[in-house]
């Protein structure tokens, strides 16, 4: 019951978005700002000719294949700071500066080195998700309460133990929630690589709206980024739940 | 000194930096002897070293100078031997059931999983939590987290319990409950406490001799009082108001001087 008023709520709050986008276009009637009806039109006519679902997985992927070999790398190296003071100060020169460069500003170099196909891609996304997950996680190690670990050494567990059965959960909801938050960089990440640099996927779509003046199908670009991130990040959540249970973040 | 569970600290000094890198000592000098099977509070005004004193028997932390020795050998580290109940209830772990907390020192031996499950249930009778073995921390009330805490170190075997306030956050029925019911447990198996507390009241509830500290810093032990109050304990009887007015009296001048 709970459950399903849930998701009533959910489907009224979008009926709501899309009820005043709406009316929004009825008020400002212009040819530069089509409403809902018409995107949606115009979306069905992109899915029967197959583009806009070509172009959708072709960005799902990259997102997917970057994010996996992102955190591959983020999550070790995080677990890694938080547990060793000589490592975190050892590495933090590195991951600090690197941080503070955008990974919108290493497209130019990403092309150049890897070209305009999958392998830059792949490289961006991963270069946007390894540094606010080796953040999150070294943060959440770091923040482990010491009562936690004196505990389990008082119960005869070794370093090993301590790590695999206190350390590592204790840190796990944190870890998620930096999982989340890259997750939703990778998106602002892709689309703008698919803008400058690509001949596939939701950002080349757009930009080919704006030079072709296909108002209706920037429109159904962003529409779909919208409900697809929305899905995305559905999705994370159902999987936070379901590894973390009673003591996830997002319940 | 080659009882099972008795304890000595020996001159027993304890310094460390503080934040603003100014050099504290927490004890200094600090004798004395825990005797096997003794249930012993250790009495004093805040910030007196209480929980330092514990800390290193514990094996958190080393002294400074002198030595301390449990059991016929010196300590030098952690050891399930000496199981600690701590003050904050974030020393459970949340990802796990109750039963599976109590199981966690089993576990960690080694143990089979139908055998540990078996002795966590035991002890969880014990401390009366039988019917909320499958619930998780968060579900339960502070007083039902300390008895978690108990249960997990006693399924682990220890000779000694070392309680740093350990009923200090709880209300103050829900702790005369915990304290009566941590009376029957060490009648029970008979182990040696250290059990800190500023509370007087409590550690006439509890104790078998009570060590009162001086204020910090450089504290050590000002006087004992030996409880002779019996098995069933009562805050209304004439023996209890004269214990009382004794420890309070020894106490007292520490407070003032903690608070100058």
């Amino acid at each position: 019951m709970n459950k399903l008023r849930e998701y009533c709520t959910y489907l009224l709050g979008f009926l709501a978005l899309f009820g005043s986008w709406h009316l929004l276009t009825y008020l400002m009637p212009s040819i530069l700002f089509p409403g809902p009806a018409a995107v949606v039109s115009k979306a069905f006519s992109l899915l029967q000719d197959g583009s806009l679902l070509e172009n959708l997985s072709i960005s799902l992927m990259r997102i997917f294949a970057g994010f996996i070999l992102g955190a591959a790398i983020g999550i070790p190296l995080g677990l890694i700071m938080g547990n060793f003071r000589f490592m975190k100060r050892l590495l933090e020169p590195t991951t600090e500066f690197l941080r503070f460069i955008p990974s919108v500003a290493m497209i130019t170099l990403a092309v150049i080195w890897f070209g305009i196909g999958e392998a830059s891609k792949i490289f961006l996304i991963a270069y946007t998700t390894i540094f606010i997950v080796i953040i999150s996680t070294a943060a959440a190690v770091l923040s482990i309460h010491t009562d936690k670990i004196r505990a389990a050494e008082i119960l005869g567990a070794n370093r090993k133990q301590i790590f695999f059965f206190v350390s590592l959960p204790a840190a796990m909801a944190g870890i998620l929630t930096g999982l989340r938050v890259a997750m939703g960089n990778s998106f602002t990440t892709i689309v703008a690589a698919e803008m400058v640099a690509a001949d596939s996927g939701l950002g080349t779509m757009l930009w080919q709206g704006r030079l072709f003046m296909l108002i209706d199908q920037i429109f159904v670009s962003l529409l779909a980024l919208g409900l697809v991130g929305f899905a995305v990040d559905r999705l994370f959540r159902v999987g936070i739940i379901r590894f973390g249970g009673k003591y996830s973040a997002v319940a | 000194m080659n009882n099972k569970s008795s304890t000595s600290f020996v001159s027993v000094s304890k310094a460390f930096y503080s934040i603003n890198g100014s050099l504290h000592e927490a004890v200094r000098d600090f004798n004395l002897d825990i005797g096997e099977n003794e249930f012993f509070c250790l009495l004093g005004p805040t910030g007196c070293g209480k929980t330092t004193v514990l800390n290193m028997l514990a094996g958190f932390e080393s002294p400074t100078s002198g030595y301390i020795n449990f059991a016929g050998t010196n300590v030098t580290g952690k050891d399930s031997k000496r199981a600690v109940i701590f003050q904050s209830q974030d020393s459970l772990y949340p990802w796990l059931t109750v039963s599976e907390n109590v199981e966690f020192g089993l576990r960690m031996k080694g143990m089979p999983k139908a055998q540990r499950r078996q002795q966590a249930a035991e002890f969880l009778k014990l401390v009366g939590l039988s019917d909320h073995e499958g619930k998780y921390p968060l579900e339960l009330s502070g007083g039902m987290k300390q008895r978690v805490q108990i249960a997990r170190v006693l399924a682990n075997n220890p000779r000694m319990l070392l309680m740093d306030e350990p009923f200090a956050a709880l209300d103050a029925q829900t702790r005369t409950l915990m304290q009566q019911e941590l009376r029957h447990i060490w009648f029970r198996d008979r182990l040696s406490v250290l059990f800190i507390t500023h509370d007087i009241d409590e550690a006439l509830m509890l104790a078998s001799r009570i060590g009162v500290m001086r204020a910090g810093p450089a504290s050590s032990i000002k006087g004992f009082v030996e409880v002779r109050l019996g098995e069933e304990r009562s805050r209304t009887t004439s023996d209890y108001a004269e214990h009382y007015q004794e420890v309070h009296n020894m106490i007292r001048e520490e407070v003032m001087r903690s608070h100058q």
